[in-house]
Formats: structure tokens, C-alpha cells, sequence
């Protein structure tokens, strides 16, 4: 593990967002510095209102700053048309839910395949990249079964694999956990650890302490700034969680 | 074009997630393109019977008839045997009010009337009861007339023979007889009937022939009718005066207007009239075509108009289903974009969802108008027009993507993170 980074997966720079006009106006995010190596772990904390949800739908693309800049591998989103927005979320994140976010009345195995159906991917080829991302998060004998047929914990583990399965620079969740129990948490806890160890790059929003507790490095929010930065393990040594 | 197979087959996932709802939208265009259809049938279909009633008439024949109702003393003045024979101009000063046999006669003149090619005076004896041997038979129809009238009207004789010039002037009490009367009289086929003698409300003629069937028009039996020749009747039913109407032959469908123009310039001035005081009027059979076919036409377009507003009213159907559809998938379109679906693939995905939806109603809606034209509605054989078909399952894609574009770009242009916190 002794890969150099070239470039960061996120570089963020006095990123600004701001809601309303006038009186009203809000700064969700009042000048957000941040960097994030290739092969990080990162938790991001922070209580209801601190700008951590502002900052994830940046990060992932689905919202735009309204003033700093934002690299995501080397691209500059700011400058991206939705068309190319799109297609940046497609290539270069993998995003995991809180709720899921699984479509319904549709089979594991579809719902994999989805990403893959919107790159372009060829069938037999998604066929058979949606089935090992689901062998990988231990779902290898429910591929055909409909979200409603599975437990909170495996609809997660089909939304890993879903996010997984297109190899994007960066695995975004947001409260992965947070509406699981205890059990289901720490299946999914292990296979980010798992992830992470496979040389992933995580980024997980969260305001639980034993989530934040299995990242290499967490950032702390607050009134939509960082006050808090804090490296755990290093960018390619195995998470924290690992050694225990 | 992968993409928008792959759209199509979540389009066709999302029609058939929801059954009933599907079904329940396409029997709207189903009910829309199938009444088009149906009803666009009934109206050409009645148009159709129309004009095959009139065309029956004969589409080079014209109608002479007297203009004024009731009139002279039937007595008075005879019609003497032979064409252009005895003169009946009693009072010749005073407008002759009807018709007669000389009219009639007046009309085959080669060089004031050269496209008339044909004429025969006609006599209509009402409510006559035929009886032979105990059965008896209201018949609907009794004619005295000409030999010639046979062949202006297209009637020939089955069994037996016609009726000639000699017993026209020979006044011979000869009848030709309908299928159906025949049929009544002497039972079976009624060919027994032939050279038997009949009665016609107690006055007797011999049946000399039986007329080939000609069916039914409309709901009128053409086979219900008894033919003689006009001296006869006149000697025996009607009395003597005036003729009913004079059927004119022209000598092509071509010249029936310029047979027309000659028949009123003559008869003008035997009645010494003008055209605008005429005590006659001719008809012809294509002026009743246009005037019942500028009828049926209104009435096929009539029904079309109340078809294709039940269309629209499917289409409006189809459109309020699919912006429910969207408003309840909001989460679903969040979450596709998210991962990455362009505008394009969900536009596409609803737009195909819509125009299945459409497409299908409509196909199903050809099947039942198609099935539906084959029965006889309110005595009118449907006809299928092959452009109603055409038109109302075009008009019903056409639909599926009009109002489906709406609901389809609605969904495309919500943005992810307002659809991913929709609940």
C-alpha cells in the first residue's frame, strides 16, 4: 500500500453556500476548506443545521455553490452543464442512502444494473458486473428478490453494491446507518472497512460517534463551517476498525 | 439507441407495476378510437344504403310529376290508347293542371327532346288486395304503365313474359307480378301463380309473368309489386285522366341534365307555363343523391366530431394518469438521477410509458371498432371507412405522446435533491 496520490479525490476551497436573500439569508456553508486524498476514510459530523447536508449534495453533485471552487478528480464542477452533472454522478460517485433508495418492484439485480444501464453498459457485461458486486456484499443468493423481500440490512448491502459496481473515485454516504439496527450497522460498518481496505475512498456523512469512530480521519461541522479535523489512521494504513 | 431500449423497458415495467390504472386509462382511448371507428361506420354505412336506394332508381332516369296535389275530375278528358294519340286538351286555354299520356308521348321527339331516349307513363292504383284461390296479399305497389317502362326500370321477367304494345292498346287485363306477391298468392315459390287469374280488388287479370326479384332497399320490399299495362288499370282501378308521374329514360347519365333542360321546355309549353309558374317538377335520381348524401355526410361528420371528442377526453385521461405517475415516483426519478440518468432517459422513459399506454388502448380500440362494424346498428349495416381506422389509431399515438410530453418533462426537469427529499 504504498501508492502515491496524484491528485485528490475532493478539493474543496472557501466553498460557500448560501440560501435566501436579504434578512432571510442563510449560510449554510460559510467557507468550507477541504481535501480529501485518493484511499481516504472520511466521517463528516455535525449536528442537524451545521451544513453537513449541504456539503454532501456539493460533494456529490447534486447541488451547485453559489461562490468557491470544487474539484472532484481533477474536475471542475462548477463549469458542468446538467447534462455533464449527470454524468459525473454516473462515473465518479457511488452514493449510499440513508433510506436506501432502492427502486421498487425491481429485482437486486436491476437495481445494480441500473448505473451500469445509464453508462451505456452492454447487458451481458451488467449482467455479470452486477452479480459479482452483489457476491462481494454477500447478496450473491438474492439477486432476484424485490426490495420489499429483503431486510433493511440487505437493501443497504444491494445500495453498497449498486454504488460499488461502476468503480467511481468516491463512495459517498449519506447517514448510511441511520435507519438500521445494531446488527445491520455493523455488516455494513465491516464491509466499508472492507472497501476501505481495498484501497476505496470513502466519504460518510453521519452524527453517530460509532460510525465516525471506524473512519481514517473525521471532520466536524458547525454553523457551516469545519471546526474540527482529526486523523485517526493514516491515508493507507487500514482503518481503525480493522485493528480491532 | 440502447438507452432508450433500456427507457422502454422501464417504461414497460412502470405500465405493467400498476394494472389497473393502466387499464383503466387505455379503456379511455380504447372507448375514444373504437367509437370513432364505429360510428364514423354507422354514417357511411347509412350513406351508403342511401345512395345504393337511390342509384336502384336508376342513375340516367328522371321522375316527371304534377306539382299540384288533387286536381281535376279523374273522369274527365281520356287518355286514349297509343303515344301521341288523342288529343285531351279540353279547355286548352285554361292550364292544364296534370299530366297526361300525351305529355308523355310528347317527350319521345328526336328533334325538340334528342336525349330522351325512353318514356313511360305511370298510374299508381292504391291500397289493392289481390286474391286467388282464397288467399289474399295487400299489394304496396300497383302500376299501370307502358311496355318500355320495364326496361327504363330495369325489371325483367323470371317465368312467363312481359307485357307488350298490343296489350297496352288492346287494353288486355295482363299483370306481371312480384316475387312476393306471387309468393303470397300461390305459396312455395309461387311460380303457380303464372297464367292464373287473379283478382285485383275484384276486377280479374291473368298473371303473365313473374318479375325476376329485385330484394329489399332500405326497409322497403321492391318485390311487393304488380305491373299491367296503364289502359287496363286506368279501365278498371284508377279511371281515366291524368297520369301520376312520367318516368323519363335519358339516353346516358351523361345527358340526363340536358334531357332535363328539354323535358321542362316542352312540357312548358304544352302546359303553357314557365319555368317559374311549372304545375310539374322533374326529378332526377342524382339530384336525391346529393341532396340525401350532403345529408348522410353531415351526419357521418356529426359522429365522428362526438367520437374524437371522447378520444381527446382519453387523451386527457392518459395525461392525468401520468402526472400522478410522476408526482408518485418523484423519489424514483431522484434516485435515477442520482446515479446518473440524463434528461433524455427519463423523458423517454414517461414518453413511452405514455404512448404505451395510447398505443395499446388504440390497438384494442381498432380490434372492438373492427368486431363492433360487423353488426347491424339501428338498421344501418356499419361500412368501415379503412381512413377512420388509420386516423383514429394515428390520432391516438399522436395522443400518447402529446399529453404524455407534458407529465415526461416534468419529471426530467425536477432536480435530484428536491426528488431524493420528496416524500
Amino acid at each position: 500500500m504504498t501508492v502515491v496520490a496524484t491528485r485528490p479525490v475532493i478539493e474543496v476551497r472557501s466553498l460557500r453556500k448560501t440560501y435566501g436573500l436579504g434578512d432571510t439569508e442563510v449560510h449554510a456553508l460559510a467557507g468550507v476548506d477541504l481535501v480529501v486524498e485518493k484511499g481516504d476514510y472520511i466521517a463528516i459530523m455535525g449536528a442537524s443545521g451545521s451544513g453537513k447536508s449541504t456539503l454532501m449534495n456539493i460533494i456529490g453533485c447534486l447541488d451547485v455553490p453559489t461562490t468557491g471552487q470544487y474539484l472532484l478528480d481533477g474536475v471542475d464542477t462548477r463549469r458542468l452543464d446538467e447534462r455533464r452533472q449527470a454524468l459525473v454522478r454516473n462515473r465518479k460517485i457511488g452514493f449510499i442512502f440513508q433510506s436506501f433508495n432502492l427502486i421498487a418492484r425491481t429485482t437486486a439485480l436491476a437495481n445494480v444494473e441500473l448505473p451500469m444501464a445509464y453508462a451505456g453498459v452492454k447487458a451481458a457485461d451488467r449482467r455479470s458486473r452486477a452479480q459479482a458486486a452483489l457476491e462481494r456484499v454477500g447478496l450473491g443468493e438474492r439477486l432476484d428478490h424485490i426490495p420489499s423481500q429483503l431486510s433493511g440490512g440487505q437493501q443497504q448491502r444491494v445500495a453498497v453494491a449498486r454504488a460499488i459496481v461502476t468503480n467511481p473515485v468516491l463512495l459517498l454516504a449519506d447517514e448510511p446507518t441511520g435507519a438500521l439496527d445494531s446488527k445491520s450497522t455493523a455488516d455494513i460498518l465491516d464491509l466499508f472497512d472492507d472497501l476501505s481496505r481495498a484501497g476505496r475512498t470513502l466519504c460518510v456523512i453521519t452524527h453517530e460517534d460509532e460510525v465516525a469512530a471506524r473512519a481514517k480521519r473525521v471532520i466536524r461541522l458547525r454553523d457551516g463551517q469545519i471546526v474540527m479535523d482529526e486523523r485517526v489512521a493514516g491515508i493507507h494504513q487500514p482503518p481503525p476498525g480493522v485493528a480491532r | 439507441m440502447s438507452r432508450f431500449a433500456e427507457a422502454a423497458r422501464f417504461a414497460v415495467r412502470g405500465v405493467l407495476g400498476n394494472k389497473m390504472r393502466s387499464a383503466l386509462t387505455t379503456l379511455g382511448i380504447l372507448i375514444g378510437v373504437a367509437a370513432v371507428i364505429i360510428l364514423v361506420s354507422v354514417g357511411t354505412g347509412s350513406s351508403a344504403a342511401v345512395s345504393e336506394q337511390i342509384s336502384s332508381l336508376g342513375s340516367n332516369t328522371l321522375t316527371v310529376s304534377s306539382s299540384q296535389g288533387g286536381g281535376g275530375g279523374r273522369g274527365g278528358g281520356g287518355g286514349f290508347p297509343g303515344m301521341g294519340g288523342g288529343s285531351v286538351d279540353s279547355g286548352s286555354q285554361t292550364r292544364l293542371a296534370e299530366l297526361t299520356v300525351d305529355d308523355a308521348g310528347a317527350l319521345l321527339d328526336d328533334e325538340l327532346a334528342p336525349d330522351v331516349k325512353a318514356v313511360a307513363p305511370t298510374v299508381s292504383a292504391s291500397s289493392v288486395t289481390a286474391t286467388y284461390t282464397g288467399a289474399s296479399h295487400d299489394v304496396s305497389s300497383f302500376t299501370g304503365t307502358t311496355p318500355s317502362y320495364l326496361a327504363i326500370n330495369d325489371w325483367t321477367v323470371s317465368a312467363g313474359s312481359a307485357f307488350v304494345d298490343a296489350d297496352y292498346t288492346d287494353r288486355e287485363r295482363v299483370a306481371l307480378v312480384g316475387v312476393t306477391v306471387a309468393e303470397e298468392l300461390a305459396g312455395g315459390d309461387g311460380s303457380d301463380l303464372l297464367d292464373e287469374t287473379v283478382q285485383f280488388n275484384g276486377v280479374e287479370y291473368s298473371v303473365i309473368g313473374i318479375l325476376s326479384s329485385k330484394g329489399t332497399s332500405g326497409n322497403q320490399d321492391q318485390d311487393d309489386v304488380v305491373i299491367a299495362p296503364l289502359t287496363a288499370v286506368q279501365d278498371t282501378l284508377t279511371g281515366y285522366g291524368s297520369v301520376d308521374a312520367i318516368t323519363v329514360q335519358a339516353t346516358s347519365a351523361e345527358t340526363v341534365d340536358a334531357a332535363q333542360a328539354e323535358i321542362e321546355d316542352i312540357l312548358n309549353s304544352r302546359h303553357k307555363t314557365t319555368s317559374d309558374d311549372a304545375d310539374f317538377s322533374v326529378s332526377n335520381a342524382s339530384s336525391f343523391l346529393e341532396a340525401a348524401t350532403s345529408t348522410t355526410d353531415t351526419l357521418t361528420v356529426l359522429l365522428g366530431a362526438v367520437a374524437a371528442i371522447s378520444l381527446l377526453v382519453g387523451g386527457i385521461g392518459v395525461m392525468n394518469i401520468m402526472l400522478v405517475t410522476v408526482t408518485e415516483r418523484t423519489r424514483e426519478i431522484g434516485i435515477r438521477k442520482a446515479i446518473g440518468a440524463q434528461k433524455f432517459d427519463i423523458v423517454s422513459q414517461f414518453l413511452v410509458e405514455a404512448v404505451l399506454l395510447s398505443v395499446f388502448g388504440g390497438l384494442m380500440g381498432v380490434l372492438i371498432g373492427v368486431v363492433g362494424s360487423q353488426f347491424t346498428i339501428v338498421g344501418v349495416e356499419p361500412v368501415i371507412e379503412p381512413y377512420s381506422v388509420v386516423l383514429a389509431f394515428g390520432v391516438s399515438v399522436l395522443i400518447g405522446l402529446f399529453f404524455g410530453l407534458y407529465p415526461a418533462n416534468r419529471a426530467a426537469s425536477l432536480r435530484p435533491i428536491d426528488a431524493l427529499r420528496y416524500e
